[in-house]
């Protein structure tokens, strides 16, 4: 336990706390800016499992603010989630690393959450918060929302049944391309420093079972402004859709696969809702007439003309060189297949 | 009359409603939460509620991070 001395001596944690951590297992969602702020924190306080999951692969503008990622990784292309796990595993060889490459969508948020004692949001987008929303308090599981813009950011603790939940706060989701996102107000690491921070130390309350420690508030910051203030969100509201009534419709969505503009990337990501196991060498040997084709363990990269297709092992396809869903549809269909 | 709006003492001529307030300081209603008197005023209720002298507001605005899924379709 020499590791981790000076935690067991904070009086908040102690022997008892540092053995919860060691027996939880904490999922983050989204391993970009906060998600490995998140994960570090985590795996140096010795969180005995931690899931880790991101859909995409490090890139040079990741590195002004993704802590853990390096400039190797980024030329390697490396996923996100097998970066950060090959940089835990330097930082702490004793605790168990699942890392996940995948969309998070309806068809595997339960599956990824099953067993798990917290979520913590490190997503980049609100489509997937209410996704982890609706599946965390369906399965009454804490979940910490966290995200930053600019140098602004908040983050709010959910506990099914005890607190808010996401909805009870905000109903809906912005309308698409309302809210200012990184890619168009640009974003610095200290406010992320923050939210991740407030967000691990209220994990840390979550897994050592010290509820009253909570910050039972939703906390915003702005490190350029100086202002630090919050608000009180209160208990459940009583016809919250989700929370209240149990209407948990975005995991009862229906279809065959999902599209999805990455705005401001010019790329279009296409998920196939039934994962298919792809075969990298058949893919490149049938690809290769056609254009460059460049593989890893995790990734294939064919580029054609203009287009350049990242294909995953599930079959998933980012597809750069265009914001089109049908352009992008159609260039899926032809080089990869329906 | 006077509110303090995330900590700032603001003027107003008039009597204001919560939706009337968040309109005149440009405030996007789509994308926050509003707190009157430390309770979460929920956004069927803004223009129900009128301010009152010395009311204290704080805004908080929900935030994606780093991108919006701008458009998504389904069905090939």
């Amino acid at each position: 336990m020499g590791r981790y001395s000076r935690q067991i001596l904070f009086s908040g944690i102690g022997a008892d706390g540092q053995n919860s951590l060691r027996d939880s297992r904490a999922v983050i969602i989204g391993c970009g800016a906060l998600g490995t702020a998140q994960a570090e924190a985590l795996a140096r306080a010795g969180v005995g499992r931690l899931r880790i999951i991101d859909r995409d692969f490090v890139e040079d503008s990741n590195l002004q603010r993704q802590t853990m990622f390096t400039e190797r990784d980024a030329a390697e292309r490396l996923p996100k989630a097998i970066a950060a796990v090959n940089h835990i595993q330097q930082i702490n060889s004793e605790i168990s690393l699942e890392p996940e490459i995948l969309d998070v969508n309806y068809t595997n948020i339960e599956r990824l959450i099953r067993n798990c004692d917290v979520v913590l949001d490190g997503t980049d987008n609100f489509a997937t918060r209410y996704l982890i929303n609706d599946a965390c308090v369906k399965h009454g599981i804490n979940w910490i929302y966290g995200a930053a813009v600019g140098s602004y950011g908040v983050t709010m603790t959910i506990r099914p049944g005890e607190t808010a939940c996401l909805r009870c706060i905000f109903e809906e989701a912005p309308p698409a391309a309302s809210a200012p996102t990184c890619d168009t107000a640009g974003v610095i690491m200290p406010i992320i420093s923050i939210v991740a921070a407030v967000q691990v130390s209220e994990a840390l309350k979550l897994l050592t079972g010290q509820f009253a420690q909570l910050h039972n508030s939703l906390m915003q910051f702005d490190v350029w402004r100086n202002e630090w203030r919050k608000i009180r969100p209160g208990g459940p509201v009583p016809d919250c859709s989700t929370c209240g009534l149990r209407d948990f419709k975005t995991l009862a969505a229906t279809g065959n696969d999902f599209a999805a503009v990455l705005c401001g990337r010019n790329a279009v990501q296409i998920s196939p809702t039934m994962p298919t196991a792809i075969d990298f060498h058949t893919l490149a040997e049938r690809l290769s007439p056609a254009g460059e084709v460049k593989f890893n363990d995790y990734l294939l990269r064919f580029r054609a003309g203009e287009y350049e297709l990242t294909v995953f092992q599930d079959a998933r396809s980012i597809i750069r060189g265009t914001d089109q869903i049908t352009t992008a549809r159609s260039l899926y269909a032809r080089y990869i297949g329906n | 009359m006077r509110i303090q709006v995330n900590g700032e003492s603001q003027e107003f001529a008039t009597e204001v409603s919560l939706a009337e307030l968040l309109a005149e300081l440009s405030v996007p209603g789509d994308r926050v939460a509003i707190e009157l008197n430390q309770k979460v005023v929920r956004r069927t209720e803004w223009t129900n509620v009128t301010l009152q002298e010395n009311d204290k507001i704080e805004i908080v605005h929900f935030v994606g991070g780093g991108a919006v899924r701008e458009r998504s379709a389904r069905g090939l």
